[in-house]
């Protein structure tokens, strides 16, 4: 069976045989990091041709077209017009900040890639504070949105840096409750242990309606902490134009949408592995020839097909819903997400204790 | 009892979300419902109601002749000036002098395609005609005349 | 002390929503003092898309000058040809053939269709809602479509004259109509799956944006945004015209005088709209489409006002003639204006999602606010 496993040890070998330990070490972060370019760059290009085209079924039309097959080529064509375009830096800017503030954004999104593993044994740093690690570095993205708000010396920026940071320090709350809800059945924060942990069925499956609760949870706290529709107060076009990237234009501009994606496929990532078993295959408990046909398709598919579903569910929602206000959002989280995910936790610890989760 | 209205406020909000992306996971399921149109490819079979205002025409038949006896009821009912008619006089056969149109300009960049002039003419000679792409790259292209070169008037048209 | 620039002395901050602005559909300024999310003041500022068409129309003749008011409401252009129409036939004392009202009043109700339609969708984008804005564009478009079919024109349709309409209805009229009703009974449901019944949404516009009866009658406030604070202010009602007195339908009527209120309204009055289309599509009586007029018309020497009601309220037309060709004086009561000048009475004091909310349900199109 084709594993990407044996790929990496493959060339880990090569490298250790052929090159002292240091230079081979080197070597490899030079791939890795490569690499991890390399996907951010297709998935900004797959993830709003995506978009689009989803905004476009929903919304009765047929979407782009024009460039290449189906239209297929559009974001590329759209990479290469913003890359043309002038990177202006307001008057009244401060210029550091301004400039700085998207490559923090940037950048945190592509820490927090480290620990997802992308199929059996692929992954980028196997640490065993997984989770920890993603939803640590994950809140810092939120000094880089109030750094650009606020450099920007624009009333409307510097507004919408202020709700988002509102927005995201509460909901990392109700995020970190149900990934903890998670990590209770497992025990073990490492992600590759969590998905190892989901062998027999996947935890929403597992864990009864409390797992389902802190899966739609999740789901709701993350579009929020990602700023999407209907929780994307912080640009919420029709209040604030652009909110916190109002003056961005050309490539610094570019990078703040590529870190939307980034972050909403880190974050769906994440729910992929911890509700839906990551790169694990759609195994019903016992049944050995059932799970046998599953193993045959590869694991980076499950992986991807789950992280996929999960972005366009969340893709629905920004079709869908209108926006909330500021205080109302507040109000979700304190009234009603908060309370129900700290007694669904106590519930989720109940069925750890006791094991009725199958 | 408060946790009771808590809960179905709940399950209300989440029913009421729910019932909406029913209906937009409806739409993007069935492609067929699409009304969008793509437009310079279906340039061929684009109909357009033959009433349609795109922009003001004469006609002229095969013998290149036109109604137009240069009376300016089109001019004189043109709220922006759109059209301006020039006239000569020619002279018959006979010796007569006889008033006809030299030019029929029509500045299409000032049009509003009300129709009036259309409404106007006491011998339809203009007409709406369906054209819609009226782009150009230069505007001097926009003042437009209206009769063709050498044409005449039709006869028995006074 | 030197003030900061864009501060108040207090240290609220003012920031200019508009001229270009998303939320504001069109060149309208609003000046707007935010103490952190809440609003202070709101300040509108006119006057950027000043056409001065009542200056215009001075110069034009009574045929001529219809056509340039529908720049004005460019929603309901139809209607407000049809308040101009009126106000001419008024002072020439001309009968209207039967066939024509019928006409008119059917266009006029198409009209008021297709303008509520853009509303819905423009103010669900205005949440931040972007699907319901494409839906309520393909019952609209159809709308269009026989506007285009019959009068030659999609938006702009310069249809009516003085003394009926200018060419007579398109033999394929009725049939698309009834199509289109077919259409709009099927889809009209989604409406409220979509919006309406939205939980988000009831939240964003219950008790928001509250204008009370009073102070609804005190800024003039007239139309569907009236209506939904209790004031009953319906033309067709009120000071029927044309042949709206002999119709079957009712003045849609909110108390709450809220956003939600307002919105209702506009929906129910949509289901009114196709009420008067059912009861007059199969009955449109044979006859001349337009009455004979003079070739050049001219008004005796006097004053004619004449009121309609719009997409967005009443729109009176109030034409001072010298006994000439043209009009000496016009002056046009626009519904959008006095609508505006509620803005900051019912937003003080909510946040800016409220002035978007609010804004979007008051229904304002700029162009008819400065003409």
């Amino acid at each position: 069976m084709f594993s990407l496993e044996s790929l990496t040890t493959l060339v880990q070998d090569w490298l250790n045989k052929t090159f002292p330990p240091t230079i081979a070490l080197l070597f490899e972060f030079v791939i890795v990091g490569v690499l991890a370019i390399a996907l951010f760059a297709a998935l900004g290009l797959v993830l709003v041709i995506m978009e689009r085209k989803v905004a476009a079924w929903i919304q009765i039309r047929l979407g782009p077209n024009r460039v290449g097959p189906k239209g297929m080529f559009q974001s590329a064509a759209d990479t290469v017009k913003l890359i043309m375009k002038e990177g202006l830096t307001p008057d009244g800017a401060d210029k550091f900040l301004f400039n700085l503030a998207p490559f923090i954004v940037m950048m945190v999104a592509m820490l927090v890639l480290a620990p997802i593993g992308f199929a059996k044994g692929f992954h980028i740093w196997d640490i065993n504070i997984g989770v920890l690690y993603v939803s640590a570095i994950s809140s810092v993205s939120v000094i880089g949105i109030l750094m650009a708000g606020w450099a920007s010396n624009n009333k409307y920026s510097l507004l919408g840096a202020m709700r988002s940071g509102a927005q995201m320090v509460s909901y990392e709350l109700s995020v970190g409750l149900s990934v903890l809800s998670i990590i209770v059945l497992t025990g073990s924060l490492n992600i590759n242990d969590i998905v190892l942990s989901q062998q027999t069925g996947w935890w929403i499956f597992k864990a009864h309606i409390p797992a389902i609760i802190s899966f739609v949870i999740f789901i709701i706290a993350v579009t929020a902490e990602t700023n999407r529709a209907p929780f994307d107060l912080s640009e919420a076009e029709s209040e604030l134009t652009a909110g916190f990237h109002t003056e961005y234009s050309g490539m610094k501009f570019a990078l703040f949408f590529l870190a939307e994606y980034i972050n909403i496929f880190i974050v769906c990532a994440i729910g992929a592995t911890l509700f839906l078993g990551g790169w694990m295959p759609f195994h019903i408990g016992n049944w050995e020839s059932f799970n046998h046909i599953m193993d045959y398709i590869p694991s980076f598919l499950w992986f991807f097909g789950k992280t996929f579903f999960l972005i366009f569910l969340i893709m629905w929602f920004r079709w869908t819903f209108p926006r909330l206000r500021v205080d109302q959002l507040l109000n979700l989280e304190w009234k009603y997400l908060l309370p129900i995910s700290m007694v669904n936790l106590i519930l989720m610890t109940l069925i750890a204790i006791k094991g009725w989760h199958f | 009892m408060f946790l009771v209205d808590y809960f179905k406020d709940v399950y209300g909000a989440m029913k009421s979300l729910l019932v909406g992306m029913n209906r937009t996971g409806y739409y993007f399921t069935h492609h067929k419902e699409i009304i969008t149109e793509e437009y310079p490819d279906n340039r061929d079979t684009l109909v357009l109601p033959e009433r349609f205002r795109g922009e003001v025409v004469m006609t002229h038949d095969e013998n290149n002749e036109h109604a137009c006896t240069g009376c300016s009821a089109c001019e004189l009912a043109c709220p922006n000036g759109s059209i301006k008619i020039i006239n000569k006089f020619d002279i018959s056969p006979e010796g007569k002098k006889k008033k006809a149109i030299d030019t029929f300009v029509y500045h299409l960049e000032l049009c509003t395609m009300c129709g009036l002039c259309v409404e106007a003419c006491p011998t339809a000679a203009i007409n709406m005609a369906n054209t819609f792409e009226h782009s150009v790259f230069n505007r001097g292209l926009l003042t437009k005349r209206l009769n063709k070169p050498d044409s005449k008037l039709k006869a028995g048209v006074e | 002390m030197v003030e900061e620039i864009g501060k108040t002395a207090e240290g609220d901050l003012i920031i200019n929503v508009g001229p270009q602005h998303p939320a504001t559909h069109g060149v309208l300024h609003l000046v707007i003092t935010l103490n952190g999310e809440t609003i202070k003041k709101v300040e509108p500022h006119l006057g950027y898309i000043h056409r001065s068409i009542e200056k215009m129309c001075e110069s034009l003749t009574y045929r001529q000058f219809i056509y340039s008011t529908s720049r004005m409401d460019y929603l309901s252009a139809h209607i407000n040809n049809h308040a101009c129409a009126l106000t001419v036939e008024k002072g020439l004392g001309v009968e209207i053939p039967a066939r024509a009202q019928v006409i008119r009043v059917l266009m006029d109700e198409l009209t008021r269709i297709a303008s509520h339609e853009l509303w819905w969708g423009a103010m669900a984008m205005d949440l931040g809602a972007f699907t319901p804005f494409f839906h309520a564009f393909r019952e609209r478009e159809s709308i269009n479509d026989i506007m285009e079919e019959t009068c030659g024109a999609r938006l702009t349709m310069n249809y009516m004259v003085p003394g009926g309409v200018m060419v007579d209805l398109h033999p394929n009229f009725q049939n698309r109509v009834k199509s289109f009703l077919k259409l709009y009974k099927q889809k009209i449901h989604e409406y409220d799956e979509l919006v309406t019944g939205n939980i988000i949404f009831q939240n964003r516009m219950k008790g928001v944006g509250i204008l009370s009866k009073e102070a609804a009658i005190s800024y003039g406030v007239t139309g569907p945004a009236a209506r939904g604070s209790g004031v009953s202010c319906d033309i067709r009602k009120l000071y029927p015209y044309e042949i709206y007195n002999t119709l079957d339908f009712e003045e849609v009527l909110e108390t709450a005088g809220d956003s939600y209120a307002r919105y209702l309204v506009r929906l129910r009055e949509m289901n009114e709209s196709i009420k008067i289309i059912e009861q007059l599509i199969d009955n449109i009586p044979e006859g001349d489409f337009q009455a004979k007029t003079k070739a050049v018309l001219k008004l005796p020497k006097g004053e004619f006002y004449q009121r309609v009601e719009t997409a967005r309220g009443e729109l009176g037309v109030y034409i001072v003639s010298e006994g000439g060709t043209t009009p000496y004086r016009i002056k046009f009561r626009s519904p959008g204006f006095s609508n505006l000048s509620c803005l900051d009475h019912i937003t003080r004091g909510g946040k800016i999602g409220d002035l978007i909310a609010s804004m979007g349900t008051l229904d304002l199109v700029i162009p008819d606010i400065d003409r």
